[in-house]
């Protein structure tokens, strides 16, 4: 045997310490940097658990009689918007995710156009959606439910793009070696692989929508929002605090749900 | 092999009617939904001629220095919001997290966790916006405090999730060497969950970086003011700058993170 | 005998200047298995896949049905395609579909799109699916059972079945026994030359087993370092043969 070497085990490489030091110092640099710059009102402060339980006085006990007339209905409508956006969001963006799969569609620009349709429709905030749409189609339905679907493209596009890269080549090799269409390679090859991904992704998605439609009626697109902007621009806080239970109670009942669902796909 | 007519074959396809109701149940509600919404083809047409007009007045996007110099000042204070959301959220959501996760913490105390994390995480940040705002002011830290409870309500729950699905063998492994609680902890505990938990604290960060946009509409501090000012004058090129800008940061954005995980890995 | 296969002057590089495949020329009979033997690396697998072309040749032609397959693509390329089955080392079924529709699978060159999305298939395609699943060994209730709750010798049994469901004039098989224990291995082997000498196909068998090579093969290629170096009747297979082949005789 060769003469012992001295040898130090050291858990990273030079280049993956200098790597990490580099995003810690940065890291470090960022928040002193933004808690400095961070204007905070010394008054505004002070004040705020006076504020905070000022509040919670106002709100309770919750107008209990406002529900059935103003609430009831559009409730039910923040749920269509919700539903409907989720369902044309999937609509629009499998066909996208099937060009952004890298081992599907071949050609390296139809794959970067894809992703980047699905990085912008990400970037910009349901309600930041909402306020193009309303300026263009004018309050209402219509501007949410566009709103969450273009929210959601980039969402559903960017995981059930990655379910897609994932799947197992075996199988789509084994079908082309039979002579199969590329129409079969994706119907009978990859849509059985992904299938459980897709509807996961769909009700993750639809999940946060029902969240996201609440609060677009705050800029005018629809919704129980409409009911709550109302009511803030009125100071009727009982009136949000009734609201702020309802959309409480629904979220929690759509996450339930859809947790079920999906510990029963998976 | 028998040529006889087989007697017993099973139908080929049984139909699987979960599936099948599923696909059926959407295409039905699809169709109402529409209706009930009254959301009609001539509707989305009328708006076209909108969105023409729309469109024309918000190319070519204004590049004039007094609005860019608003808009870079806005973007900033989107920036610092997200870091010292995700840095505060990430923060508070370890020991929440580690409450939360029932093989750590007694019944009682994880399910009260998990039920305050239900809550943090029920509400969108414009709400919780609003609320701060009452609270704390018009401003930044409002921005800062909303998306700490929404960090909080994501990072807790996924973090407890890491907790629990941690593999108990690598920490008897190293108990039985006779380490200290502390040395455990960090042999056998830290390793396993850093690598996620670091992709949790990039994700938020990004997630954060998006809902610091649009806080500022409600009063949050950040560009969604600028924004919202924008907008309700009709001035449409300078939020066609605006939303350009945020598209490029946020863009940005996720090939660092995409960096910053894998050198974690 | 008329050869149903015949390659010429076949050349494979995956990296200009070294290549894998050095100057194959061959002639594949219409009857018997055929198992080409060699060490790993050395271009057998490489050398199958060139044949349906889920590896491009660098050069040289590939005669089948009158065709070249070197040349063909597109649409042509797919419709000789439904004319070669294959077995895979790693079985590469659907694994979320059934068994008969795995099996049905090998059709899909034949039928319809819509034929295909609405599963409504030919009657005489499920009839002969059924039968087929029943000549590969398993019994008529495995059909609707989900291919991934299948062990790997009942796997591979479908991909058998569905290889020959394609009423191919040629199979191939690459590894097909190397992920499965040496009983099922044997019983696999038997199945195939069993189902070629029945059936009239030919196939073409890459496998590193020399044993099993012997036992149920009708002729022996052996390759190393991307060339033939034996070509004949197991019989004829001695053990200096086998030397030249896998170097050193540590194996032996």
């Amino acid at each position: 045997m060769s003469a012992a070497v001295q040898r130090e085990w050291q858990r990273f490489t030079p280049a993956e310490r200098i790597g990490r030091g580099i995003i810690y110092i940065v890291a470090v640099v960022a928040v002193i940097w933004s808690l400095r710059s961070i204007e905070v009102i010394p008054e505004f402060l002070y004040d705020a658990p006076e504020q905070t339980a000022d509040l919670f006085r106002r709100m309770w006990p919750f107008d209990w009689g406002f529900y059935p007339k103003a609430i009831h209905d559009s409730l039910i409508e923040t749920l269509h918007i919700a539903t409907l956006g989720t369902i044309l969001a999937l609509f629009l963006a499998l066909p996208l995710s099937f060009l952004a799969a890298r081992n599907f569609t071949k050609n390296p620009v139809l794959n970067f156009i894809a992703q980047f349709i699905f990085v912008s429709s990400r970037s910009v905030n349901s309600l930041i959606w909402a306020l193009l749409f309303v300026a263009i189609f004018g309050p209402g339905a219509l501007s949410g439910v566009l709103s969450i679907a273009f929210r959601s493209i980039g969402f559903v596009g960017k995981l059930f793009g990655e379910a897609l890269e994932e799947a197992q080549r075996g199988p789509i090799e084994a079908l082309t070696a039979a002579g199969a269409p590329r129409s079969m390679l994706l119907i009978k090859g990859y849509w059985p692989q992904v299938e459980p991904a897709f509807w996961s992704v769909a009700l993750l998605r639809w999940d946060i929508n029902i969240r996201e439609s609440a609060v677009l009626g705050l800029v005018g697109a629809g919704g129980i929002g409409v009911a709550l902007d109302a009511a803030l621009n009125n100071l009727y806080w009982d009136q949000v605090g009734l609201i702020l239970a309802v959309i409480f109670a629904v979220v929690i009942v759509t996450e339930i749900v859809t947790s079920t669902i999906r510990s029963r796909i998976l | 092999m028998s040529t006889a007519a087989p007697t017993t074959r099973p139908p080929a396809f049984p139909v699987n009617w979960p599936s099948r109701i599923a696909w059926i149940g959407l295409a039905l509600y699809t169709i109402y939904a529409t209706s009930i919404l009254q959301l009609t083809w001539a509707r989305f047409v009328a708006g076209m001629d909108n969105a023409a007009k729309f469109f024309d007045r918000m190319f070519p996007p204004n590049m004039a220095a007094d609005k860019l110099e608003l808009i870079y000042t806005g973007m900033v204070e989107s920036v610092q919001i997200a870091v010292l959301a995700t840095f505060f959220g990430v923060l508070l959501s370890m020991p929440l997290g580690l409450m939360a996760a029932r093989n750590l913490s007694p019944g009682w105390l994880a399910w009260s966790s998990r039920g305050l994390i239900a809550v943090l995480r029920s509400f969108h940040p414009v709400i919780v916006s609003i609320l701060f705002v009452k609270a704390v002011g018009f401003g930044a830290l409002a921005g800062v405090m909303a998306l700490i409870v929404s960090s909080m309500g994501f990072v807790s729950k996924l973090f407890a999730e890491v907790v629990e699905e941690m593999n108990p063998k690598q920490v008897e492994a190293v108990r039985a060497t006779g380490a200290s609680f502390w040395n455990v902890l960090i042999m056998a505990v830290f390793p396993q969950v850093m690598a996620r938990f670091i992709g949790l604290t990039v994700y938020q960060l990004d997630s954060n970086l998006r809902n610091s946009t649009m806080v500022g509409i409600v009063g949050g501090g950040g560009i969604g003011a600028p924004l919202f000012t924008a907008y309700q004058r009709f001035d449409y090129d300078v939020v066609l700058t605006i939303l350009l800008i945020i598209i490029a940061i946020i863009m940005a954005m996720e090939m660092v993170s995409g960096r910053i995980r894998r050198i974690f890995q | 005998m008329t050869a149903v296969l015949s390659i010429r002057h076949l050349r494979k590089e995956y990296r200009p200047g070294q290549p894998v495949l050095k100057d194959i020329t061959l002639d594949i009979d219409a009857r018997g298995v055929t198992a080409i033997i060699g060490p790993s690396g050395t271009g057998k697998s490489t050398l199958i896949r060139c044949i349906n072309r889920l590896v491009d040749p660098t050069a040289g032609e590939i005669l089948f049905e009158g065709q070249d397959l070197a040349k063909l693509s597109g649409q042509t390329l797919r419709m000789a395609r439904r004319r070669i089955g294959m077995v895979f080392q790693e079985y590469n079924l659907v694994e979320r579909l059934s068994v008969i529709e795995n099996v049905l699978s090998g059709r899909l060159g034949y039928v319809p799109a819509w034929r295909a999305l609405l599963r409504r298939f030919p009657a005489e395609d499920v009839a002969r699916a059924f039968d087929l699943i029943d000549a590969v060994g398993l019994s008529q209730d495995f059909a609707t059972r989900r291919a991934d709750a299948l062990s790997g010798g009942q796997r591979q049994r479908v991909g058998i079945a569905r290889a020959i469901m394609q009423n191919p004039a040629l199979v191939l098989a690459d590894e097909p026994t190397s992920s499965l224990d040496p009983k099922t291995s044997v019983e696999i082997m038997g199945l195939m030359a069993d189902l070629s000498e029945k059936r009239g196909v030919p196939i073409i068998i890459n496998i590193h087993n020399v044993d099993l090579a012997r036992r149920y093969a009708g002729r022996i290629i052996g390759m190393t370092g991307g060339e033939v170096v034996y070509d004949g009747a197991p019989e004829g297979l001695t053990d200096a043969h086998l030397k030249h082949i896998y170097g050193g005789e540590d194996f032996l």
